[in-house]
């Protein structure tokens, strides 16, 4: 990993409300994370806590309902504000991003060849011929066998897990320097799964790529991830690297995640740590920490001054918990696994 | 036929009877059918959908979608069933509960055999068995108050109507954890693991035995799936019921179930007690789905996967012997010609693997 090197891309207090026809949705509030060149950062959560549209606000992507407040930096300028033109050159060189459904991003009309050529004709003086010679290796470098011929060939007339290829493929077309994956192989079987993250940390390598990756699933984070951020209801709760963070959690969100998800060791005769409760809508986040009505932990403070991010082990990790005001030492004896398992029923 | 008298509301019945401990489960598979015997004995249970091209929908061949599945489910067990998509698990699931009738093999329900029954026949069965799917919101009405939804079994079976209904219906969502001042609500006022509890409830309302569970937890979020599958453990213990558990997350699978079945492409490949068959898979393609699932989040470690090649190939056009072959890693001349039978292993587990033909102690089905 390139520590020392600036960071590719620096999101810096990012705000993102929806304006809707109920009222203004706060999806995300006060984002702040880097990504380094050629690193992992994986960005889990749960459903509604705003990471994906995290990764929609980096590629300029949201609805034209969402206010962007906060800077994203790339290369020494801001993002946010940029006009649909100037976004585009940064879409595709810069950055590109696949989808959880890959029949979202493929136009059903035309040969997923059509699609491939358009898109390196687009952002490159290649000819014709050229592009399709580029298309072909594309396909061939993310495992589509006998390319040529199947550059024909439509979207429909592939499995998931191609089509989840041509996308990478087209993802790659222009060599960015980030790839932006959201739930990437959530819609695809295990075994399939397992190939296309193998080919995506391949080709990471190969391109020299940083790659931001967003997933709701633990295993996907210990198996991907360099860096994690950990999202609750809007807000980031826990920074770090991905080993010290899977191992020891600073947060008691992450903790109890980590811990309601059954592994190939757990106890069957006893019931799973459950985090009871369910994930706040954001038109009602709770007062002070958004997690504290469902915290094992929560103390008086928790209940209505909200929390800030409190830098632990020499500013390399973060957590959004009163705990970790008093430094690593206070927090880490709290969640040290003996200590909530006296905690948990 | 077993009809049985509309029984009184509630559960009391089946705590006292039916309600076994878990050390006798296993002996239940090994005894006669019939009162005392499994709860549902499936054999050689075999689905073919046609395929059909032209104006005259002629037939030019079959999908097997299902191709000679043999299960038993004892009473108060989980017996999982894995397996990636197209290989028929689902199918199974809608033959065990006669959504769709097999093409041939025996079901075998508590004694009775269902392949065959009439309609009306078959509804006094239909309330005995239910099913929870993985979208709980399009499985409830959206328009319907929860006291009709859930309430609606209740209706269709002749068990309760008015204030009977209300009074079961109130008290299954607080069975579920809910409470019963919600059951004027609609669907959209709840959230997705409430919502699911809600279609558990409707599946609890006419007194089951077996509940068959297709991919239950699996769109819940992930500190949700827990509540749910803590709330199934606890109605199984309260309730002696039985579960078909389908689901593609082994690690949900392992924790929930006793016996777990894996299928690829309409066929059993492997069976086992679940710890061990995680523990010690007995067929290559369980090795490789345990390898492709990552290390759970506690271990931190990142665990190299055995990457099984290729894709699962058309239920239309079955590669010959081993259907696994084209993507087993183990491949050997056998496997190109000959399709395995399930070998019976000294521990208990099944295999339908060549590699294991040497320690076998016999065959099964």
């Amino acid at each position: 990993m390139n520590d020392a090197s600036n960071p590719l891309v620096s999101v810096r207090d990012l705000h993102v409300e929806f304006d809707t026809p109920a009222g203004v949705v706060p999806a995300v509030n006060g984002i702040s994370f880097d990504i380094r060149p050629n690193e992992t950062v994986v960005l889990v959560g749960e459903s509604g806590s705003g990471k994906s549209v995290t990764a929609l606000a980096i590629m300029g992507l949201l609805d034209v309902n969402a206010r962007v407040r906060g800077q994203i930096l790339n290369g020494g300028r801001d993002l946010v504000g940029l006009s649909d033109s100037q976004l585009r050159e940064v879409r595709g060189r810069e950055m590109a991003m696949i989808f959880q459904d890959p029949m979202s991003s493929l136009d059903p009309l035309y040969s997923v060849g059509n699609q491939l050529v358009e898109a390196i004709r687009l952002h490159s003086d290649l000819s014709r011929e050229r592009a399709i010679n580029r298309a072909a290796e594309l396909l061939d470098q993310v495992g589509i066998p006998d390319p040529r011929s199947r550059l024909r060939a439509y979207p429909h007339q592939m499995s998931g897990g191609q089509r989840q290829r041509v996308m990478i493929a087209l993802a790659l077309a222009c060599s960015p320097r980030l790839l932006i994956a959201d739930e990437p192989t959530t819609a695809l079987d295990v075994t399939i799964e397992a190939q296309i993250l193998e080919l995506i940390r391949d080709l990471q390598r190969e391109y020299h790529m940083s790659l931001l990756l967003v997933t709701h699933d633990m295993g996907v984070v210990s198996e991907m991830a360099d860096r994690v951020v950990v999202y609750y209801a809007g807000q980031v709760v826990e920074t770090g690297a991905a080993d010290r963070v899977l191992l020891h959690p600073r947060h008691p969100y992450t903790a109890a995640l980590f811990r309601s998800v059954p592994s190939p060791t757990t106890d069957r005769a006893l019931p799973l740590v459950a985090i009871p409760g369910t994930v706040p809508h954001p038109r009602n986040f709770p007062a002070g920490c958004r997690f504290h009505p469902r915290c094992e932990l929560v103390f008086g403070r928790c209940r209505d001054e909200a929390v800030p991010l409190f830098a632990l082990e020499g500013g390399t990790r973060h957590s959004r918990c009163w705990l970790a005001e008093g430094g690593d030492d206070a927090v880490a004896p709290r969640l040290s696994r003996d200590a909530l398992m006296e905690v948990s029923p | 036929m077993t009809a049985e008298a509309p029984e009184a509301l509630g559960h009391t019945r089946r705590a006292g009877t039916d309600g076994r401990s878990a050390s006798s489960r296993a002996e239940a598979d090994s005894r006669p059918a019939g009162a005392g015997g499994p709860l549902l004995v499936v054999d050689q249970l075999v689905k073919h959908f046609p395929i059909t091209r032209g104006l005259l929908r002629r037939t030019v061949g079959h999908v097997r979608a299902v191709d000679g599945v043999s299960f038993t489910i004892g009473r108060g067990e989980t017996v999982g069933l894995v397996g990636e998509s197209g290989c028929g698990k689902s199918t199974v699931a809608r033959m065990v509960l006669r959504l769709i009738a097999p093409t041939s093999g025996s079901i075998r329900f508590d004694g009775t055999e269902l392949t065959g029954l009439s309609a009306r026949a078959m509804k006094p069965h239909r309330r005995r068995m239910q099913i929870v799917f993985q979208d709980p919101f399009s499985s409830l009405n959206p328009r319907m108050r929860i006291v009709e939804s859930v309430g609606e079994p209740l209706v269709t079976h002749g068990i309760a109507t008015g204030a009977a209904k209300r009074r079961r219906v109130c008290e299954l969502m607080e069975l579920v954890g809910l409470s019963a001042s919600d059951v004027d609500r609609y669907p959209h006022q709840f959230s997705g693991g409430q919502a699911q509890r809600i279609g558990i409830a409707r599946a609890l309302a006419t007194n089951p035995d077996l509940i068959v569970c297709d991919e239950a937890v699996s769109s819940l979020d992930v500190s949700v799936q827990a509540q749910v599958l803590n709330l199934l453990k606890r109605l199984q213990q309260e309730l002696g019921l039985s579960y078909l558990f389908i689901a593609h997350d082994l690690n949900v699978v392992r924790y929930l179930s006793d016996r777990v079945y894996v299928m690829y492409l309409g066929r059993i490949v492997e069976v086992g007690p679940s710890e061990t068959l995680m523990a010690q898979p007995q067929h290559p393609y369980t090795e490789a789905l345990i390898g492709s699932i990552a290390a759970a989040g506690t271990s931190g470690i990142r665990r190299r996967r055995i990457v099984a090649r290729g894709e699962v190939p058309s239920p239309s056009r079955p590669p010959s012997g081993c259907h696994f072959h084209p993507r087993c890693p183990k491949v050997f001349d056998p496997c190109r010609t000959q399709s395995p039978p399930l070998y019976r292993l000294p521990d208990g587990q099944l295999s339908a693997c060549h590699l294991r033909a040497e320690i076998a102690e016999g065959q099964d089905g």
